[in-house]
């Protein structure tokens, strides 16, 4: 990392949400404006040029969602600030913890790394949508979890919970070094490794006899 | 408090036993509640602009421009909130955004509070800070040697005094000199560890909302809610019977969040002006900035021993580096001598800590706060006297073993004592005897031990009331409630009084209810830190439920005619325990209770015993009612090409009293080696010298560059759980949060030498460190196997395995 990366205050210009607007430049620019003239980001739409193509459809655990996104916004985001669904964390908002893990099309991405308009057209699961939604019934994995006791202070927990969702679809077979490779984006500082390898396995064996 | 004796084994029901955790559906679905998964109406964004200098005069700032901004509901300086915070009354130190001067990079100058998060960041741009810079001190020894021409990290608190100091500490228990001259043996090493943080995954995070009329509200992800509350009115000058804490669960703490910290002034105070709730949530890098995390330890050791292997005299000398503010240093320079005198007795000791400040993060309490670093120095320093007198490193520790229902050198009462059971059973589980100097070269195993507090005995401002609280209340239905003021922060302890509840009023677990972590119901704990709240909460807890078990008993007993210590309440049922087909309900059992003594509820508290220490100055600190022991072994491999070190296995035999849920111990004992494991070999909390340029600024202020192991590099970890039965803690349990995290790193630098016959006195054990090492051993020839102790490689045959005689 580059020194002026690691200011505090520099952060409004190299953090990684400012990064993306930067790559999104047009829209980056008019949002600003959007956010400084008309105060707030979303008070302002109106004023801002192509704002109606931020009022999108996302697929989200099977439902069709209407949402305003920024074009700039992270996935993380619209799903905590702007649908409410908290499950998914952040935790550091750069792609280093992956408490924000969530799935896109079945694959285990990082929700703070994904821009919400990228997921047009793709279903996102998150850890709310892993329950079954007619009866309520814990997903493989979360019995999975309840059943090995595993995660401490379980703010990694929903990211985890993706991650080795992800796992078993694609290999429910794993050696626990399989699993321990298919998990290693997933940080818990609790340091419950041993439980969560448990978790997967567990799973892997639940999904093995469905 | 009278003592009854425990309940056996075989009375318990639950207690013992494997039990989920109670929030364990919430935090599997996600429906767990963090503090930055509350939204309230109309909530606006703070942002706190922070110093780019190490050292710097606030000369002017100019805000005007930030609070022109539509959608800026209010900019905050440090004149608006002119009163020093800190959570040692004595060291407070710090103004919730800096007045006059800077003192890090990364310290609190302003802060404001918007519409949204990305306005709030913009607004930052728009408060312009007019500083002065100042010579920054970076290294301790700097720090120490200051003579006041260029300004010192805070004022001297006399004339010609060095400001630097914010706390030095010489005792002296026995006559070490003379000890230390009539030793056979003497062994002197130079120890450096380097700091590290604890990187909880969630950030710190807090909410304000200031309801207009006099009442404050403030939701933040804090381990010390109580002491949180207590500095909130004493610094925004409120009075505290009006203000409300609330705290969600905890993402994870390890003493990061055991002190108030500038977001949550700032969120009440911005609250405050601007009439509506704010939120702050630290991005990762304020996080790094805002550490606390394990101070680096400069340590010079002599350590003595006789020909039989018997220590006599240990003299410690010790530099803290505490970055600039004093957090919990003053404890901090306390425990780095005090903690260190068992598991092993000694005739004489003497440590001389000095905690200085520097233009860095302050350094605080990270899980093993201020003994951490020393056991790394004393274990090593136990290990080559073992060498020295040839004797195998356990045998050494057996010999030196203090003992149980003693007192150590430094007059700390210990009771129950474990420590043996725990040599004994990683001994047998690692198979040492066939390893130890045995194993090929590059190969090795260590062994360490340790013992920890199980909290504090006296809170951090001076008081007489109790450490911890539980109110319970039994309804009607059969439902039991508890009311906690604990802090959850991952460890278990909503769970645990839970448990306790269901033990002693015989109800299903499902039953009990616990409503927890807000001022305006619960009674006060103290707070998660000091590994206190299995000893303090647990017996609260037991106290509570007694007392509402034996009303039930009581009108159950009066009902069937019988003496009310014959009736037995377990599962949901009340019985008779000599015709155990005579039951009832626990449902109806309750409503007999209730009928005959009116609305059922109690309190319970629990106090520490106040003769469990010596009468000196510093005595209190340190002192617990009980003490947890550790021991571990590690078996490595090193790489001496490359200085890689795998760390294939580590044992871990951890004395916990008593292990009320054993599956939450051994997460604990598991994540403490791990913690211990990270910092070993690869965290390193540093910072720019001047030479590299930003002399000041925080190296990795990142989870990518700041390394914390994976799920890939995390070794596997055996975890023997010794029970001595403490004869104060509940049920007979201690700790189990912190100390087996000790002896991981010592254990580790041992089995380094067992390996390659190098010794590593300086953290981390990361290949830059281990290669020049390697490469200097290698060019004095020293690079190889140690010689086995006696010079007599001991044959499997004529050292079989020990069998074991406790532990599991």
């Amino acid at each position: 990392m580059g020194e002026a990366e690691s200011i505090g205050l520099l952060e409004t210009k190299y953090s990684r949400r400012n990064f993306i607007k930067g790559v999104i430049a047009v829209g980056a620019t008019a949002s600003s404006a959007g956010y400084f003239i008309g105060g707030s980001g979303l008070l302002g739409a109106q004023s801002v040029p192509g704002a109606a193509e931020r009022l999108i459809t996302l697929n989200v655990n099977g439902q069709q969602r209407r949402v305003d996104v920024l074009p700039n916004e992270t996935l993380a985001m619209t799903l905590r600030y702007r649908l409410n669904l908290t499950g998914t964390k952040l935790g550091c908002d750069r792609a280093e913890c992956g408490a924000c893990t969530v799935l896109i099309d079945g694959v285990n991405r990082y929700g703070c790394s994904t821009l919400t308009h990228q997921v047009r057209g793709s279903s996102v699961t998150t850890i709310e949508g892993l329950e079954n939604p007619d009866t309520g019934e814990l997903s493989l994995v979360q019995q999975a979890v309840i059943d090995e006791g595993g995660f401490q202070c379980a703010f990694c927990a929903p990211g985890f919970i993706m991650s080795m969702t992800a796992m078993v679809n694609e290999n429910p077979n794993p050696t626990r070094a399989e699993a321990a490779h298919a998990l290693s984006g997933n940080l818990c500082r609790c340091g419950d490794y041993h439980k969560i390898l448990n978790c997967a396995m567990r799973a892997a064996e639940l999904a093995r006899s469905v | 408090m009278i003592r009854k004796p425990h309940k056996d084994k075989s009375d318990l029901t639950l207690i013992g036993t494997p039990m989920r955790k109670i929030e364990g559906l919430d935090k599997a679905t996600g429906r767990a509640l963090f503090t930055d998964d509350i939204v309230l109406p109309g909530m606006l964004h703070g942002k706190i602009l922070r110093s780019p200098h190490p050292h710097a005069r606030i000369v002017a700032i100019d805000v005007s421009e930030a609070e022109a901004l539509e959608g800026v509901h209010a900019v905050i300086t440090g004149g608006d909130i002119p009163i020093k915070y800190g959570i040692i009354p004595w060291t407070a130190d710090e103004y919730p955004l800096c007045i006059d001067r800077v003192r890090y990079i990364g310290d609190a100058v302003a802060a404001v509070a918007a519409v949204d998060e990305d306005l709030a960041i913009r607004a930052l741009e728009f408060i312009h800070v007019e500083y002065e810079e100042l010579p920054a001190f970076l290294d301790p020894y700097e720090s120490l040697a200051a003579d006041g021409s260029t300004p010192y990290v805070h004022e001297p608190k006399k004339e010609g005094g060095n400001g630097n100091v914010t706390k030095q500490v010489c005792l002296e228990f026995g006559e070490v000199d003379d000890v230390m001259a009539g030793s056979d043996i003497v062994v002197e090493g130079e120890y450096f560890f380097e700091g590290s943080t604890h990187a909880a995954i969630e950030p710190h995070c807090a909410i304000g909302l200031w309801d207009g009329v006099g009442k404050l509200t403030v939701w933040s992800a804090t381990q010390v809610p109580h002491y949180l509350h207590r500095e909130l009115a004493r610094v925004l000058e409120l009075d505290p019977a009006r203000i409300r804490v609330i705290q969600p669960l905890v993402g994870g703490a390890f003493g990061g969040k055991s002190e108030p910290f500038d977001l949550e002034f700032c969120v009440a105070k911005l609250s405050m002006l601007a009439a509506r709730p704010v939120k702050i949530l630290y991005t990762r890098e304020e996080v790094f900035y805002a550490h606390r995390g394990r101070h680096p330890f400069h340590m010079n050791y002599r350590m003595g021993c006789t020909e039989e292997g018997k220590l006599t005299s240990v003299n410690a000398e010790i530099v803290l580096d505490g970055g600039a503010y004093a957090s919990f240093g003053l404890v901090t320079t306390y425990y780095a001598g005090q903690l260190l005198c068992a598991p092993y007795s000694m005739s004489a000791y003497r440590f001389d800590s000095t905690r200085v400040y520097t233009n860095k993060p302050a350094c605080g309490p990270k899980r093993g706060h201020g003994s951490v670093q020393p056991r790394f120095a004393f274990e090593v320093q136990i290990d080559k006297l073992a060498e020295r007198v040839d004797l195998d490193p356990f045998e050494f520790r057996r010999r030196n073993f203090i003992g149980s229902n003693t007192r150590t050198v430094n007059q700390l009462r210990i009771t129950s004592n474990g420590f043996l059971e725990c040599l004994e059973s990683v001994e047998r589980a690692s198979r040492w005897r066939r390893k130890f100097r045995q194993l090929p070269f590059g190969r090795g195993v260590g062994v360490a031990g340790s013992t920890y507090i199980s909290g504090t005995n006296y809170p951090i401002y001076p008081n007489d009331m109790p450490h911890s609280g539980v109110q319970m209340q039994v309804d009607r239905s059969g439902r039991v409630s508890v009311f906690s003021g604990a802090s959850e922060i991952g460890q278990g302890c909503d769970s645990m009084v839970a448990y306790i509840a269901a033990e002693e009023l015989g109800v299903p677990l499902e039953y009990v209810r616990v409503l927890r972590g807000d001022t305006d119901f619960t009674p006060v704990d103290l707070g998660a830190y000091s590994s206190r709240v299995t000893f303090m909460l647990g017996n609260a807890a037991i106290d509570a439920a007694t007392k509402l078990r034996e009303m039930v008993q009581q009108a159950v007993a009066g009902e069937w005619k019988i003496e009310a210590n014959e009736v037995l309440l377990a599962g949901g049922i009340a019985m008779w325990a000599s015709d155990t087909e005579r039951q009832m309900p626990i449902r109806e059992a309750f409503n007999l209770a209730e009928a005959r003594f009116g609305t059922l509820g109690a309190t319970g508290w629990y106090n520490t015993p106040k003769d469990v220490h010596g009468d000196y100055r510093g005595g209190t600190i340190g002192a617990s009612p009980a003490y947890s022991f550790t021991a571990h072994v590690a078996e490595v491999e090193v790489d001496v090409e490359t200085g890689v070190v795998e760390v294939e296995k580590i044992w871990v035999a951890h004395d916990c009293g008593r292990a009320l849920n054993p599956v939450l111990v051994e997460g604990q004992m598991e994540g403490s080696a791990y913690m211990g494991f990270g910092e070993a070999l690869m965290e390193e909390q540093i910072f720019k010298s001047p030479e590299q340029g930003r002399a000041g600024l925080h190296n990795a202020p990142s989870l990518l560059d700041y390394r914390i192991p994976t799920s890939l590099d995390t070794p596997e970890f055996e975890s023997l759980i010794v029970e001595s039965i403490d004869p104060e803690g509940p049920y007979g349990a201690k700790e189990a949060g912190e100390g087996p995290l000790h002896p991981s790193i010592p254990a580790i630098a041992n089995a380094i030498y067992d390996a390659i016959g190098v010794r590593m006195d300086k953290l981390p054990f990361s290949p830059p460190n281990m290669w020049r090492a390697i490469e200097e051993a290698r060019e004095v020839g020293a690079l190889g196997k140690p010689a086995f102790p006696g010079g007599l490689p001991v044959t499997p045959e004529a050292a079989p395995a020990r069998s074991m005689s406790s532990g599991s």
